[in-house]
């Protein structure tokens, strides 16, 4: 990325440099906003193809009925290390990356409010995946619990390496927690003057949310890995029914963190959307208040809904009620969002540019996810549903089109800032649409097999399954391979391609939109009026 | 715009959340078990017997007992009779046998449910081998009594409780000592 010298004479000090270092030791040592942004991006797409691969792996294996190209214990490990890479490694860096680049540009800051930390954190990252991912070459193999590691699956009968497992969780919780709390402090104290909370950016608001989400969950999953620890290694019985320990604590504990965990994967998105949405409908955005409300509700309902993961381990029907009304409340201020973001569209002069295809896509297919999450929610309904592929296809189904598309759709927005150079419109929408095709191919045949009867997490699968479970693997093998066009056209639009202006959105509306494209490296060192 | 407050001390401030967050993690243990308890949940059974020990003659509840053992466990575990019929507020005793099978000392622990769960508050122990450790010889058996009492105040359609016990193997826990110390 190349770098261009701001050249505001306002600068007096001479020590002060302007452009970036030299070589490796630039990326390593950087505090710059941008920097850490680009390196987080970067590291969230290389963990998204990881994951992906380990997609392709299951999906390879259950392209047949029987047991073809890995074995059970194998298959367990994939299952598992796609959802950790993908939720802790794919979707929460890249969000992070995002929140990096963009949000001192949006709120007027010269660069994040603790800009060491913002090194740190960063660089906490490769080493907690390398831990992670390392487990699988160790004998007796990585984890194979499941993304959600209840115990005593991750304890009494967990392979040797989850003491690895354990420290990695804990090496992403505190790279977390501290970008949240450098977001936190960015928004709260490095806003441009005239910038009120109510006139920040709708994917400002997201991340602040987002953020103190972050600071009250990402502890308490801190805490039960440890609590994880301390049973296998120094004799205590937190999970442990012979020592009077409860295996069914794990579940509250990790989902009191859970259910939170899956806000913080959209609500960013849900940000991005609404700035994306407007620009292409060259209107403002309808309803921005309720938004900022919506948000908020979506994050405290978030903390009481919980349970609504285990409605079939016993607990009382007064309990049961209880996480399913307030589980079907979650969608009335996300309710209030889509219809925003369907009112934005309205009567507006819509052009369909990559961003606004991915936006688009997400409102429709994020909204199909959101119904599959009602029935979930529907306690009796649940004890068939559960544990079965309609799972997958419900989180899924908000996770792909939901979370990444999301992020898809912030890359091609943003990438005209963030490079200088407009992307291959052509090669985008390609990229959009054999992703649309190639998910919903994935997906949606999941649904059906999952009412059928379907259990997750199995490397065979009755015959009757056969040809869904075909067509899904074609589709997840055409979304996996699209993601390599999507890597192209990065690095051409980074190598080149036609020069974006500042503003190359006519409908966009913000203040990252008022700096020069590509961004130079420093950028509001003099804060702007916002009026 | 004013700021309310500098850099430092919102971070000092946030940090003390994610501490008490991780705190409060800890909490959730205590507060699932007070949880449990209150509603009388997760079939943990009730303290000593508070009440009257007027027997209630006009009244019958079938208690079941069910013995179960954990994955790995080897030991033969199971009661003397697989039900009695006993009346509310009478003293009632049932004898479990175990034996160690294998040519080694063992420890165990054996933890007990009832169910229906909200029966399990009127269900009370006085005399249980659960509430401590059974350590057995090689080839050793024993009878282990439970003494219970069914509350007076059991929902009156409860009609038929289970009594479940599983057996863990703690000896890798508790090494057994050499000698009969159960």
């Amino acid at each position: 990325m190349s770098a261009v010298i701001d050249t505001d004479t306002g600068h007096a000090g001479h020590d002060h440099h302007h452009g970036p270092a030299k070589g490796l030791m630039r990326w390593v040592l950087t505090t710059n906003h941008k920097d850490i942004g680009t390196m987080y991006l970067w590291f969230s797409f290389c963990m998204f193809l990881l994951g992906g691969s380990m997609a392709m792996v299951i999906r390879a294996e259950l392209f047949q009925p029987g047991l073809q190209i890995v074995q059970p214990e194998f298959f367990n490990q994939m299952t598992t290390m796609h959802g950790l890479i993908m939720v802790f490694g794919a979707v929460m860096p890249a969000f992070v990356g995002l929140a990096n680049w963009m949000i001192p540009l949006m709120v007027g800051a010269p660069d994040m409010a603790l800009p060491r930390m913002n090194n740190f954190s960063f660089w906490l990252l490769p080493a907690a995946f390398t831990l992670l991912v390392s487990t699988l070459f160790t004998e007796g193999g990585g984890p194979n619990f499941g993304w959600t590691f209840y115990a005593p699956l991750s304890t009494t009968y967990a392979p040797e390496s989850v003491t690895f497992f354990i420290f990695a969780i804990h090496l992403m919780g505190i790279s977390s927690i501290m970008g949240a709390i450098n977001v936190i402090a960015t928004i709260l104290n490095l806003r441009a003057p005239g910038m009120t909370l109510m006139k920040m950016p709708l994917f400002v608001w997201t991340w602040l949310i987002t953020a103190f989400l972050l600071i009250a969950v990402m502890p308490v999953l801190a805490g039960v890995v440890t609590m994880m620890l301390m049973d296998i290694h120094f004799g205590t019985s937190f999970f442990n029914a012979a020592g009077g320990g409860d295996p069914v604590l794990f579940q509250h504990v990790f989902w009191f963190f859970g259910h939170p965990e899956v806000y913080i994967m959209i609500l960013p998105a849900f940000g991005a959307v609404s700035s994306i949405i407007p620009a292409f409908s060259r209107k403002p955005l309808f309803g921005y208040t309720s938004m900022v409300y919506a948000t908020a509700a979506i994050a405290f309902l978030s903390f009481i809904v919980w349970a609504h993961h285990m409605f079939t381990v016993g607990i009382p029907l007064t309990g049961e009620l209880f996480f399913m009304y307030a589980t079907m409340l979650i969608a009335v201020p996300t309710g209030v969002k889509v219809f925003n973001w369907v009112s934005t569209m309205w009567q507006g002069s819509l052009t369909f540019e990559t961003p606004m295809l991915f936006a688009v896509a997400f409102v429709i297919l994020f909204t199909i996810g959101g119904f599959s999450g009602l029935m979930l929610a529907i306690a009796p309904a649940d004890f068939q549903y559960h544990d079965t592929y309609f799972v997958v296809a419900h989180f899924h189904y908000v996770l792909v089109p939901g979370a990444i598309f999301g992020i898809f759709a912030s890359a091609y927005y943003w990438l005209p800032k963030w490079t200088g150079h407009m992307y291959d419109e052509t090669l985008g929408k390609l990229h959009f649409w054999l992703s649309f095709i190639g998910m919903n191919m994935a997906f949606f045949p999941m649904h059906f097999v999952g009412l059928a009867g379907m259990p997750r997490r199995i490397p065979d699968y009755n015959l009757q399954f056969a040809d869904f479970n075909m067509v899904s693997s074609i589709g997840a093998f055409t979304f996996g391979a699209t993601q390599f066009l999507f890597l192209f056209i990065v690095i051409k639009c980074i190598r080149g391609g036609k020069p974006a202006p500042a503003k190359p959105w006519d409908g966009a509306d913000g203040l990252e939109w008022t700096v020069p494209s590509p961004a130079p490296y420093h950028t509001f060192s003099t804060p702007p009026e916002v009026k | 715009m004013s700021e309310a407050l500098s850099t430092r001390r919102l971070v000092q401030r946030l940090l003390l959340v994610v501490v008490a967050m991780f705190a409060f993690g800890f909490l959730l243990v205590p507060i699932y078990d007070v949880m449990c308890q209150a509603f009388g949940i997760n079939g943990k059974t009730a303290g000593a017997y508070q009440g009257s020990q007027q027997v209630d003659e006009a009244r019958q509840v079938r208690v079941q007992f069910l013995a179960t053992n954990s994955a790995g466990m080897v030991w033969e575990f199971g009661p003397k009779a697989e039900e009695l019929t006993v009346k509310p507020g009478a003293t009632n005793e049932i004898l479990f046998v175990a034996y160690n099978p294998t040519d080694k000392p063992m420890t165990a622990q054996a933890i007990p449910s009832v169910s229906p769960s909200k029966a399990a508050a009127y269900f009370h122990k006085t005399e249980c081998f659960c509430f401590t450790q059974q350590v057995l010889q090689p080839g050793e058996r024993i009878e282990m009594p439970v003494r219970f009492i069914v509350d007076r105040d059991l929902p009156a359609d409860v009609r038929h409780l289970t009594l479940a016990y599983t057996l863990f193997d703690i000896t890798a826990r508790q090494p057994p000592v050499a000698h009969n110390g159960g």
